[in-house]
């Protein structure tokens, strides 16, 4: 066996942080890394087609298990290609390990061949990068890598390897995890005051987020020991299960119209895990004008920066919530329970054929255990409307940075992860392009359990809605129909099969032929064109402004 | 927003402690930039600790923003710890250099106001002096307004840097400690095997 170098050292490290799946694409300044791969059999590695599908794919694999994501990718334009995966990544907090090889380290500097400034161009998008120039200090870089990636609020952490020192001769030494450092303990005080408010509350709402996706069983307590009515947001569908009575729905631009009003009445509001995204504020001075705020969050920076915290309780979601379960005095509030189950019904879809009834049908056959990812637009706030999750990190979206491309690519990193549930995705026939050719990625590695229904409506769907409401229909570059691929043919040139549906009883036989299909199988379901998505809060608009139902001038236009 | 948010924006004096590593100073003005926060000025030193430097900036805007803004610093891995002098008793020092345009009539004038002022003349011109001023920033600027009328040619500021007064530290101790720890090799400590 050759001397190690860098590049066996760091496969080694990766091994003994028990990372045994990373996703990459080689290249001239990451060979020594992929060289040194062929002496770690144990580690699989998936070759994407695109460095972005790559890195969306650990993403997927990330978001559905909890665990760490690793991707590799070459110097210059394939580290350049992981930037959107990392800004997501770094907007959802997903951990995530990138490794990117650079030029030789004379050559750094001088734009040589295939050189980028990597970690100059991701410092804003990622945790924390490094470049590392000691082979000895790869280990240590690594194992930082990976504790700063997972720990306190996750994101994505960068490491750039020139190429020299992959190659270098390594003489150092392994190392296995270091330590997390443990979550700070919530201020007794802090958590006093939010008991005090809770037990005052008349109108109480409980609204968690993706930061609470790993506390699901100790929120859910939370919440049903207090009996306070819950929202979960984009990010946090599943944290808390849909079949409870207390769950209103999602809040915010395209939430539930329950959701929206109860922020808008409620008298004391609980955030857990969340960083009140504009998305789901609407316009910030009138979002829960009547509430206290109780916010709950382990990342200091998020309390308070948007939404004035009246009690802010830096904390671990878990730790919080069975604390505050443990001072549970369930709260009566019949009027609220009343109004609120009112306001339940309302807002509710169209059953005519559409977008709506597509999605609905087709996530209709999801599983408790299987996982659904979307890409982004109309297709996905229907299925955030409309699937019910019960749950945690069974639903994977692009929320904070809202990346097209995103879907596919992460549903394969789950069904990696999880070869034995499905693996749903939901696309747009916009979306779905952009990453369309990890369809190779399917074939290549016999994934069986990735299922991609494709809601072909011929235009880029969600950009057509806001031309229509906000540019008097003025469709500016949105058309896709006349140029479209015939989806099942491309599906048919990577080896996977497909059906095709555009009607409501045609697609109840197509759905069960694509998920009876075994292996990885494309259902394209056509639909009108100018459907729109409702409820919707105008953008800048207040969350008490909402548009519950499609506008009849709009209806009543289509020809 | 809240009256909070509103309030008329003030100067608050703020040091970091930061690792001393690449890409340290870009990442922390990065940061002010990407989310806005208007630096006024930075000054940046090495510590008695090895690998530790340290900043010291005003960051202008109302309380919330600087919270914030500390706020966030705090999250950088190169940060080891933020203080805002504002919440204490402190001692600041500016340095500036500035050259004065002087003619035979006013050249006794200006070595007087100078001299008052503690001035050092650090370069004497036919034309012109040069002189080297310290003190908090009122001294400074009462200096160079002195100087005005006389035609200032060029000033160069170092930027405020702040000490808490008395024997507290800004920094406590354990961030040294634990953090120059953390600098050398026990950092690379692995979690006990198992
Ligand atoms: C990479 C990227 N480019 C552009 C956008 C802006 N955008 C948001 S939704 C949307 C339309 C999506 O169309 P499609 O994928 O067909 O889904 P639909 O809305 O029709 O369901 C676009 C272009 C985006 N979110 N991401």
């Amino acid at each position: 066996m050759t001397p190690p170098n860098g590049a066996q050292a760091l496969w080694q490290t990766l091994a003994a942080h028990g990372v045994g799946t990373v996703f990459g694409y080689p290249g001239g300044a990451i060979m020594p890394v992929y060289d040194a791969l062929t002496l770690f059999p144990d580690i699989r590695h998936i070759l994407a087609r695109h460095e972005q599908g790559a890195i969306h794919a650990a993403e997927g694999w990330a978001k559905a298990t909890g665990e760490l994501g690793v991707c590799l990718a070459t110097s210059g334009p394939g580290a350049t290609n992981l930037v959107t995966g990392l800004a997501d990544a770094m907007m959802d907090s997903v951990p995530l390990l990138a490794i990117t090889g650079n030029v030789a380290r004379h050559l750094m500097g001088t734009d040589a061949f295939q050189e980028a400034d990597i970690t100059g161009i991701t410092l804003p998008i990622t945790k924390h990068n490094y470049v590392v120039t000691d082979p000895n200090d790869l280990p240590r870089i690594v194992a930082e890598a990976i504790r700063i990636a997972r720990s306190g609020r996750p994101g994505p952490v960068l490491v750039d390897i020139p190429k020299d020192v992959q190659l270098a001769a390594f003489t150092g030494e392994v190392h296995g995890p270091q330590a997390a450092p443990e979550a700070p303990a919530p201020d007794p005080h802090a958590l006093e005051a939010a008991v005090a408010l809770l037990k005052e509350a008349r109108k109480p709402v409980l609204m968690v987020g993706g930061g609470a996706q790993g506390a699901a069983a100790e929120v859910t307590a939370f919440a049903r020991a207090w009996r306070i009515p819950t929202i979960t947001t984009l990010m946090g569908l599943g944290a808390f299960p849909a079949s409870d009575p207390l769950w209103l729905g999602m809040p915010g631009m395209h939430g539930s119209v329950a959701a929206n009003r109860a922020i808008s009445e409620a008298d004391v509001l609980v955030g857990i895990g969340l960083r009140f995204d504009d998305r789901v504020t609407g316009r910030v001075k009138d979002f829960a004008p009547q509430a206290s705020i109780i916010h709950i969050d382990l990342d200091a920076a998020e309390i308070s920066k948007i939404v004035r915290a009246h009690v802010p309780v830096r904390a671990d979601a878990a730790q919080a919530a069975r604390l505050l379960t443990e001072r549970a005095e369930p709260l009566s509030h019949p009027d609220w329970t009343a109004t609120l189950a009112e306001w339940r019904t309302r807002g509710e879809h169209p059953t005519h054929w559409g977008a709506a009834q597509a999605v609905r049908q087709v996530v209709a056959r999801l599983r408790p255990q299987d996982v659904l990812s979307t890409d982004v637009g109309q297709h996905q706030m229907l299925a955030a409307q409309l699937a019910r999750f019960e749950q945690p990190r069974r639903w994977l979206t692009s929320g904070g940075l809202g990346t097209m491309g995103f879907g596919f690519p992460a549903a394969i990193g789950a069904a990696l992860a999880e070869p034995g549930v499905t693996s749903m995705v939901i696309a747009g026939d916009g979306g779905f392009q952009m990453t369309a050719q990890e369809l190779a990625t399917l074939t290549k590695y016999g994934v069986r359990n990735v299922k991609i229904c494709v809601v072909n409506n011929s235009y880029l769907g969600m950009v057509r809605q806001w031309q229509e409401l906000f540019h008097e229909r003025r469709y500016s570059e949105v058309y896709l129909g006349d140029s479209n691929p015939d989806f099942l043919k491309l599906a048919d040139a990577y080896g996977i099969s497909g059906w095709r549906a555009d009607n409501s009883a045609d697609l109840e036989g197509a759905i069960d032929a694509w998920l009876a299909h075994d292996g990885s199988a494309l259902l394209e379901v056509v639909v009108p064109n100018e459907h729109g998505v409702f409820p919707m809060v105008p953008a800048g608009a207040a969350l008490s402004e909402m548009i519950e139902t499609e506008p009849q001038a709009v209806q009543g236009s289509r020809a | 927003m809240t009256a909070d948010h509103l309030a008329a924006p003030q100067d608050h004096l703020v040091s970091a402690l930061v690792r001393d590593e690449p890409r340290v100073l870009t990442r922390i003005t990065s940061l002010f930039g990407r989310r806005a926060y208007n630096i006024r000025s930075l000054s940046v030193g090495s510590t008695e600790q090895p690998g530790v430097s340290r900043m010291t900036f005003v960051v202008t805007g109302d309380r919330a923003i600087v919270e914030q803004a500390m706020k966030q610093l705090e999250k950088l891995h190169d940060v080891l710890h933020v203080v805002d002098h504002s919440l204490e008793k402190f001692v600041d020092r500016e340095l500036v250099l500035v050259k004065v345009a002087i003619t035979p009539e006013s050249r006794v004038e200006v070595r007087q106001i100078a001299e008052d002022f503690r001035a050092r003349i650090v370069d004497v011109g036919r034309r012109a002096l040069t002189f080297e001023v310290t003190g908090d920033e009122g001294k400074v600027t009462a200096f160079i307004e002195q100087m005005r009328p006389f035609g200032i040619l060029e000033t160069m500021r170092t930027g405020r840097v702040a000490l808490t007064r008395g024997s507290n530290a800004d920094i406590p101790g354990h961030v040294y400690h634990g953090e120059t720890r953390a600098l050398g090799p026990l950092l690379t400590a692995t979690a006990a095997e198992d």
